[in-house]
């Protein structure tokens, strides 16, 4: 039982944080068909540079200061750089922004040097909600849960029920019509571009302290986005919502259940010993794969369901 | 037109302005005895290269004042390896076609078994051009036995060695110990010898569960400490670095649970910052050098030495006992009397000295892994020099002297003649 309601809570908050990262992602993957490598290393650049903001400004100001910084590099990026690119076509933009990830990764390395930076949840956080059989449940995932709990219903208000939400759904589906129209279709694109990047810097100053802020934070965060992504399905904020929990709750869960393939065999009668065929295999326990779930989930998706869980389109 | 013309002279007058002082070097440094070094100086580990590469200069300047080894002066000269074995190669043919006498290397086991092969196959097909092979941190047991070489010379203790430093230095109060360690080879053998030492020496310590967990993949350690704590551990015992390491410290911190860390790597870069002023007293770290010890035991001499370092640099100067690398080349090249790869390697062969701050070492001839005194640090406050600018900084909990460590080793020399 404790065990149980504590993975529980730490699965909510490790797929809340996924969310934070994949929603940024799934906007401009849905909207503008860009395959945007470079998110996750938006969601770094947020935690360096509230790191150094809360230097000066402290946590709060940095809080919002460092997702609008995060924001305006993305309208530039799209501005400047996607847009030229776009015109040949995806894997152009795919290989722009990945080149995007190896200069933004060494920029942080020459301006904030090569190990972790001492980035502090703030002393107003820092503090136990409550006591779970003598596990603490810091204040601070609390607040992680209500500022991705907020985020969540914001984009989702935004773009259902607010006049510029509705014309980007309608950019995305009928451009030219929208453009007929007297709407500046770049402009929404910019705005739908520096929007995601902004959400992955909010991801960014919220996850930098919850975890450690490194130069490699990018790298190891990146992938498993994209699996959360596309599980979810293409331009379904609800998919990434459902796929990032349960993302959360796999890889929590998966840790504390000791169980192999051969442990499901014996179920059946079926004895595995270091003498059957496999056996290396079959004797592999869940936690020592707990990591590589998603992935493994990520291949059946698109074996079985290319659109992912609530995609509402093939590509 | 033109503009090309133009743009294509400057391009070739930056390059030949680049290319310059590089040709240069090696003129102005002619006569010095060349140590390649070969580390990852770029990609994700570039830190561990970059900072040894920044302390060894320190040392190296430091044995270069006291007259460097037959009237010449050191150099290390580095070379990248980002942290494949096959870029390891290459700086070793650069390193074998300058002949220079001596190559250094850190991290990873896997490039330190490809060096050694390199090197013996080089040294056996150029008999008058062949190269030492000094490590510096590739700590996998087999290197010095079943792969032992004539021409490698390990300076840091192996898997086995610190494994049973740090089951030594678990107190007579704990009992209950969980594993928890990276899927692959290092992690593995640290595994398998922590488990070994613990049967030997300390048989009434219940090992109440052993986790291996998938290399850099692990995002949120929450559940695993969950783990930790329902399974009734009082110590979590790693070998565990980098992300692997920081995070899982991290969260054990954060959930507040009681419970002491033991670890090989929280004291390298990263880890005390990632650990944060939560860990007071919880963190320990089975280590080779401290900036604490020498304030400690009371050696005045050393403590300077060290504090030259911080007033040079901005970080911690946790691999100073690299100077008992550079010493004990030193004194072989000169007992040697040439820089003979194999004169010096038999020079070096049984070669005992104190180390810096006092400690004996020795280069044992059978396997030609180094004995040396061992530390385990605890993270805490209150100590004379902090690490990373936590305010806290390692105290020293236990000091294993050599002969503590001596552990057999199966290695079977292959001596060359001459």
């Amino acid at each position: 039982m404790e065990v149980f309601v504590v993975s529980l809570l730490n699965g909510l908050v490790y797929g809340m944080l996924l969310f934070m990262l994949a929603s940024g992602l799934t906007l401009i993957f849905s909207m503008m068909g860009v395959l945007n490598f470079a998110h996750a290393s938006a969601y770094m650049l947020g935690a360096y540079l509230a790191y150094t903001l809360s230097l000066y400004v402290g946590f709060w100001i940095a809080l919002i200061l460092a997702p609008i910084l995060c924001g305006l590099m993305g309208a530039a990026i799209e501005m400047w750089g996607l847009r030229r690119v776009h015109k040949n076509g995806h894997i152009a933009e795919l290989l722009y922004t990945f080149g995007l990830v190896l200069i933004i990764e060494k920029v942080v390395q020459m301006t904030w040097g090569l190990i972790a930076v001492p980035y502090r949840i703030p002393s107003g956080l820092d503090f136990a909600l409550f006591d779970l059989w003598g596990t603490d449940f810091p204040a601070y995932r609390g607040f992680m849960l209500l500022i991705s709990a907020l985020m969540f219903l914001s984009i989702w208000l935004g773009l259902t029920r607010t006049r510029i939400g509705l014309v980007i759904q309608a950019a995305l589906t009928h451009p030219d019509m929208v453009g007929a129209l007297g709407h500046n279709v770049p402009r929404v694109f910019t705005i739908v571009f520096a929007a995601g990047t902004a959400l992955a810097g909010l991801a960014g100053v919220i996850g930098g302290n919850y975890r450690v802020t490194e130069p490699s934070m990018a790298f190891s965060m990146g992938p498993i986005v994209f699996v959360v992504v596309v599980f979810g399905g293409l331009g379904s904020l609800t998919g990434c919502f459902i796929a990032s929990i349960l993302m959360g709750m796999i890889q929590t869960f998966a840790v504390v259940l000791d169980y192999s393939l051969a442990d499901l065999l014996a179920v059946f009668g079926f004895i595995v010993t270091k003498a059957t065929p496999g056996s290396e295999f079959l004797m592999v326990t869940l936690p020592r794969i707990a990591a590589l779930l998603p992935f493994i989930l990520l291949v059946l998706i698109l074996v079985l369901r290319p659109r992912g869980l609530m995609g509402t389109r093939d590509t | 037109m033109r503009l090309g013309r133009t743009i294509l002279s400057a391009i070739a007058a930056g390059v030949v302005a680049l290319a310059a002082p590089a040709a240069m070097q090696p003129a102005a440094a002619q006569g010095t005895i060349k140590i390649a070094y070969t580390d990852p100086l770029s990609g994700p580990f570039a830190q561990v290269g970059d900072a040894n590469l920044k302390q060894m200069q320190y040392i190296i300047d430091h044995i270069n004042s006291k007259g460097g080894a037959l009237g010449r002066k050191f150099e290390l000269v580095p070379f990248d390896n980002k942290s494949q074995p096959s870029d390891a190669l290459i700086a070793l043919k650069n390193a074998t076609d300058q002949n220079m006498p001596f190559i250094m290397h850190c991290s990873g086991s896997n490039i330190a078994a490809a060096l050694i092969d390199g090197v013996n196959k080089h040294n056996d097909r150029n008999p008058d051009n062949r190269i030492i092979y000094l490590n510096c941190g590739a700590v996998a047991t087999e290197l010095t036995n079943d792969q032992c070489s004539f021409w490698h010379f390990r300076f840091d203790l192996n898997v086995a060695q610190k494994a049973e430093v740090m089951v030594q230095a678990l107190p007579k109060t704990t009992t209950k110990v969980y594993l928890l360690n990276q899927d692959y080879l290092f992690g593995q053998s640290v595994q398998r010898d922590v488990t070994a030492f613990i049967k030997k020496n300390r048989p009434d310590i219940q090992i109440v569960g052993d986790e291996l967990i998938p290399l850099g993949k692990v995002q949120d350690f929450s559940p695993y400490i969950t783990k930790i704590k329902a399974s009734g551990a009082q110590a979590l015992l790693t070998g565990n670095w980098g992300p692997d390491m920081n995070l899982l410290i991290k969260a054990g911190i954060d959930s507040g649970i009681d419970l002491k860390y033991y670890t090989f790597y929280a004291h390298l870069a990263g880890g005390p910052t990632a650990i944060g002023p939560g860990g007071d007293g919880k963190v320990f770290a089975v280590m080779s050098f401290g900036e604490n010890i020498a304030p400690e035991i009371g050696n005045k001499e050393a403590e300077n030495w060290t504090n030259g370092f911080r007033a040079k640099h901005n970080f911690d100067f946790s691999a100073a006992v690299f100077r008992t690398i550079f010493e004990h080349v030193q004194s072989a090249i000169n007992k040697a009397g040439s820089l003979d790869a194999f004169k010096v390697a038999t020079a070096m062969e049984g070669q005992a000295m104190k180390d810096f701050l006092g400690y004996e070492t020795l280069m044992r001839t059978d396997d030609h892994q180094i004995m040396t005194a061992y530390y385990v640090g605890v993270f805490k406050k209150g100590v004379k020099y902090e690490a990373e600018k936590t305010g806290l900084g390692w105290a020293t909990a236990a000091t294993i002297k050599m002969d503590d460590v001596q552990q057999a080793t199966t290695c079977k020399m292959r001596r060359p003649r001459s």
